[in-house]
């Protein structure tokens, strides 16, 4: 590995545990990624003349170190704020490397602080644990990096100047604060997910890396169960990444090659899930992993379980009374009970939450059952109304040729 | 750390001050102080008159104008603050939560700017 990729490497691997180090006493996260930038700037400019250091952390922690102490006694000016700040630094210079505490869990909780508005905790997440540029989180969130850099930047300074704590929090508060970093890894999951090819270069990676935040959270946390759930959830997602889409054509679930999908991650989801169940307390995420569980036995039972698949989905829309979690529910049942039935359920279903007809997977649902139940004008009718509202060509493409056959 | 604790309260909040929850209403926030005290978070505070009392007056073009009422015409108007010391703002919203006025209206925590 040359100097470069080395000092990639370290970037991707502890960038958020350096950046929380640096960050978890003076809650200033904007000086600490100023310094870990100057750091890893430095790196790559002394690595290649004077070899890559034994151990490149421990080198980038001290220089994004000094940076901080340097830049902190440079902007020294009210007397009051000077005690702290030298007992800030003095703690900072104490903390070694190796025997500091991962720190990346209290950034984490930080990011998704109730404190912090909803839609900016992802992006702040990507930024500082990951050390996602604006640029790149805007691209992925179709945003604009002016915009979005401003989001980031006050959301930093709320950090700071509230003193929001970059502590795990006390038992009372965990369920809903664990929540909202569960919800953030997989909104960040979600948007890598909707480019399954990684077409798109600025969210290529994304959905791995939400992947990886869920392996940091569960190592931490090993025996929280809707972490564990949503690891789960993740890997069985990305496990089937290559059988979405075979020579850019879409493929649903249900006609996709089973030997294209990645056993390892399969079997990790699995692991993962069993542990999750230990715990007697099943959540949101546990219910969709173990959907996704019943459809990943196909590679091994060649059959889905639609009956389980059903129930499941019964359980997960009362669970979140989610009308999305009650639509596939009813995709579910066609598979168990036929299409008359489902359809009836679905028109149940619209009469209740009539902003699903905005919502393209209600029209190709709608598509498909009134196909299978022979009611071909009304199918077509259908997937008029969910190609109108799909923006992925590929699945354009589908809907039409579903249509077409019909 | 210090933060302010701002009290917003309802019309029903301030009408409570005088009619018969009088007692629970003074001695809520009565207690709220000797908890803040025993624990020595309590670096001060104080109730403020209802929002008729209130007059507010801008300088615009060098000239005053005065106004009948408070900053804003919304629901929950400033009924008091306190001033509390916090490790940080978890600790700050706890006292928030505790707050009699948490119930009723809003409590706004914002920290102090180190003088």
């Amino acid at each position: 590995m040359n100097p470069a990729q080395t000092a990639e490497r370290v970037a991707r691997e502890s960038y958020g545990r350096l950046l929380a180090m640096l960050a978890a006493r003076t809650r200033n996260v904007a000086a600490a990624e100023d310094a870990l930038a100057d750091a890893f700037a430095a790196a790559l400019s002394a690595w290649p003349r004077g070899g890559v250091p034994e151990k490149p952390e421990a080198w980038l922690f001290a220089a994004a170190r000094r940076k901080l102490i340097d830049s902190a006694r440079r902007a020294q000016t009210a007397s009051a704020a000077q005690d702290a700040l030298i007992l800030t630094m003095e703690e900072l210079e104490e903390m070694g490397r190796d025997d500091a505490p991962d720190r990346r869990l209290g950034l984490l909780f930080a990011c998704a602080h109730p404190a912090i508005e909803p839609s900016v905790r992802t992006p702040l997440m990507l930024q500082t644990v990951l050390g996602f540029s604006a640029e790149r989180i805007a691209s992925a969130f179709l945003m604009e990096p002016t915009a979005m850099g401003q989001r980031l930047v006050r959301a930093k300074k709320k950090i700071r100047d509230a003193a929001i704590p970059f502590d795990v929090p006390e038992p009372a508060e965990w369920p809903q604060r664990l929540a909202a970093v569960l919800d953030a890894i997989y909104a960040a999951y979600g948007v890598g997910w909707t480019d399954p090819l990684g077409a798109d270069p600025e969210r290529r990676g994304l959905a791995e890396e939400a992947i990886w935040l869920g392996r940091v959270l569960v190592a931490q946390t090993p025996d929280e169960p809707e972490a564990l759930g949503l690891l789960a959830l993740m890997l069985h997602l990305d496990a089937r990444r290559y059988a979405r889409r075979v020579g850019g054509r879409y493929v649903p679930l249900e006609s996709q090659d089973t030997t294209l999908w990645r056993r390892e991650l399969i079997v990790e989801a699995e692991r993962a899930l069993v542990h999750a169940a230990r715990a007697g307390a099943p959540g949101r995420f546990q219910y969709e992993a173990a959907i996704q569980s019943a459809h990943a036995a196909r590679a091994i039972q060649g059959v889905v379980d639609w009956g389980a698949v059903v129930l499941l989905y019964d359980a997960l829309a009362r669970f979140t009374g989610s009308p999305v979690a009650r639509l596939n529910h009813i995709a579910a049942l066609a598979r168990r009970d036929g299409a008359e039935v489902a359809l009836a359920a679905l028109e149940a279903l619209s009469d209740r939450h009539p902003q699903l007809g905005e919502y393209q997977p209600f029209w190709a649902l709608r598509a498909d059952l009134c196909g299978r139940a022979g009611r071909k004008h009304e199918a077509r009718r259908a997937f008029l109304q969910a190609i109108e509202r799909e923006s992925d060509p590929a699945v354009v493409e589908f809907l039409k040729k579903r249509s077409a056959e019909l | 750390m210090k933060y302010a604790v701002l009290v917003y309260e309802t019309a029903d909040d301030f009408a409570a001050r005088e009619d018969l929850r009088r007692e629970a209403y003074w001695g809520g926030h009565g207690a709220y102080v000797a908890m803040l005290q025993s624990t020595g978070a309590f670096v001060g505070g104080a109730g403020l008159a209802p929002p008729h009392a209130a007059t507010t007056v801008r300088v615009r073009g060098g000239a005053r104008q005065v106004l009948d009422g408070p900053y804003a015409e919304i629901k929950e108007q400033l009924g008091g603050f306190y001033l509390i010391e916090a490790a940080n703002l978890d600790a700050a919203l706890t006292w928030a939560e505790r707050c009699p006025g948490a119930e009723t209206g809003s409590i706004e925590v914002r920290p102090m700017l180190e003088m």
